[in-house]
């Protein structure tokens, strides 16, 4: 199991965000997750990665439980994430191709830097390898972030509003990439509120679509 | 075709935390500013280190005694303490001083028209005393048996509290640079502090992509302690192009022999050094502080 999640529960400030939730993740499976904005769509994957603690309950991650987990662990099963902000998060100071490399440089490995231009050409990013994040358009961001998430080859993929910032095509071409990753046999979790995005997926991947409605977390079914 | 990217910088972890800021200014500034008070509090360290020597050296070994007699009994007793000091151990050579001599250590007070020669001053013997140093108490008894307006002045009471004074003033020096290196700890500490915070989008993806707090720790520590070292090296060479450029006025007096001499120019070069030490500990404390309270 990559990532199992039983009788979770967060609160936000006092606020009941998650409750009981159950989640099972396994290797080379495709999730959407869904549900209105404020849902605990970012929460619960935030959750996932150790970004926040849970309430109550158990996760854990490669078999690991997350809260018993050190630091140093914790960062040690980061680098399995592969992690796709909808702000995209990255250095402005760096370049794109310095920002993509970013996950080499921060565990202290020597940057491959053949997979580096074959995963930039890839995402269709070659030619802005040396440009600065700020001069990115928002679709370029969004592929550079998923260069990013999968340069170290992740045995999991969260993507967190992945297609927020972009048109239907880029969108789609976003959606490509991450199937072809799933194909790959990475997992993938897809935060959306697009349920066009869903929709279009059918025909690519056979997924399981979730839906956080009423702090729980359902399964959607193909009624989306 | 060549390959798009910046080849050289791709895994320069250095690069990690943006160069600009004005924390790392406030760095450079503090180190620079603190450097440089360093070299000035060396400098007094060392002159003060100097000037007791010197003033220790200089009466260090010698005694005067002064002899009051009446006139006609003057030259006897001039002749039985010569006799006494000759055979005093730890005494290697006398002289009595010349009437020339009382004269010009009198001329700064009564002018050079003083005649000496009519005035019943005392007679001046000095002592020139071997290494190990003569018996004083046991010198001073002997010359109260035998010539009673004879005074021994070994000069401990002028020597004392003026070494003890270059040594306190030396001191304070060595003081100075330790409140100046705690102090530019402290500000240092304060600007990793403010740097962390300013960057915590850095932080977010450093976390994001899985690096441990050492290396996120690392890369504060290493563009703080660059900034640092850069400001105390800019910081010390001003300092020492002051103290260059002071003007010499031989061996005057003390303020004129503020400076560094011969090898003591080599001591300021270790301040930029230091200062990169407390900057890194400043930093690497502060940052892993940081990091584990806001995990």
């Amino acid at each position: 199991m990559v990532i199992r999640l039983a009788n979770v529960s967060h609160d936000y400030g006092g606020h009941g965000l998650l409750a009981g939730v159950d989640l099972h993740i396994a290797p080379g499976t495709f999730h959407f997750l869904t549900g209105p904005s404020g849902a605990g769509k970012s929460t619960l994957l935030k959750l996932c990665y150790g970004e926040l603690t849970q309430n109550s309950g158990e996760i854990e991650v490669f078999g690991q439980d997350l809260r018993g987990m050190s630091r140093n662990a914790l960062a040690d099963t980061r680098r399995r994430i592969g992690v796709i902000h909808q702000d995209c998060q990255f250095l402005d100071h760096l370049t794109l191709a310095e920002n993509v490399a970013l996950p080499f440089v921060a565990t202290g490995r020597p940057v491959p830097e053949a997979d580096l231009h074959e995963l930039l050409t890839w995402v269709g990013l070659e030619r802005q390898a040396n440009a600065l994040p700020p001069t990115l358009s928002g679709g370029e961001r969004q592929r550079a972030a998923l260069a990013r998430a999968v340069i170290m080859s992740p045995d999991v993929v969260l993507a967190d509003e992945p297609t927020g910032n972009v048109d239907w095509d880029m969108s789609q071409r976003l959606l490509a990439l991450l199937v072809e990753l799933n194909r790959m046999g990475t997992a993938v979790m897809i935060a959306t509120h697009d349920l066009n995005l869903i929709r279009t997926a059918k025909s690519q991947v056979s997924a399981r679509n979730l839906r956080i409605a009423d702090n729980t977390l359902q399964s959607a079914g193909s009624d989306l | 075709m060549a390959r798009p990217g910046p080849r050289g910088s791709l895994g320069d972890a250095g690069r990690i935390v943006p160069r600009s800021g004005y924390t790392t200014v406030l760095t450079t500034l503090i180190s620079a500013a603190m450097s440089f008070l360093a070299v000035f509090a060396l400098a007094l360290s060392l002159s003060s280190g100097t000037l007791a020597q010197r003033w220790s050296d200089t009466l260090a070994q010698t005694a005067t005694l002064r002899l009051s007699a009446p006139q006609s009994e003057i030259g006897a007793q001039t002749a039985a303490v010569l006799e006494i000091l000759r055979t005093t151990p730890g005494i290697t050579a006398t002289r009595v001083l010349e009437v020339d001599e009382q004269r010009q250590l009198l001329e700064p007070w009564f002018g050079p028209d003083l005649p000496v020669e009519v005035l019943a001053l005392p007679r001046l013997i000095e002592i020139i005393e071997s290494p190990e140093g003569f018996d004083a108490a046991g010198l001073r008894l002997r010359l109260s048996a035998e010539a009673p307006g004879a005074v021994l002045d070994d000069h401990t009471r002028w020597r004392r509290p003026l070494v003890q004074a270059a040594a306190s003033l030396r001191a304070l020096a060595w003081l100075s640079v330790l409140l100046l290196s705690a102090a530019m700890a402290a500000m240092i500490t304060l600007a990793a502090g403010f740097s962390l915070a300013a960057n915590a989008q850095v932080i977010r993806v450093l976390r994001l992509v899985g690096a441990r707090d050492a290396f996120i720790a690392g890369a504060f520590v290493r563009r703080l302690t660059v900034q640092a070292l850069v400001g105390a090296a800019a910081g010390t060479v001003v300092g020492m192009a002051a103290f260059a450029l002071l003007p010499v006025a031989g061996e005057a007096g003390f303020l004129t022999g503020l400076g560094f001499q011969g090898i003591g120019w080599l001591m300021p070069l270790a301040i930029p050094p230091l200062a990169g030490a407390i900057a890194y500990l400043a930093t690497r404390i502060a940052a892993l502080r940081v990091l584990r309270r806001e995990s």
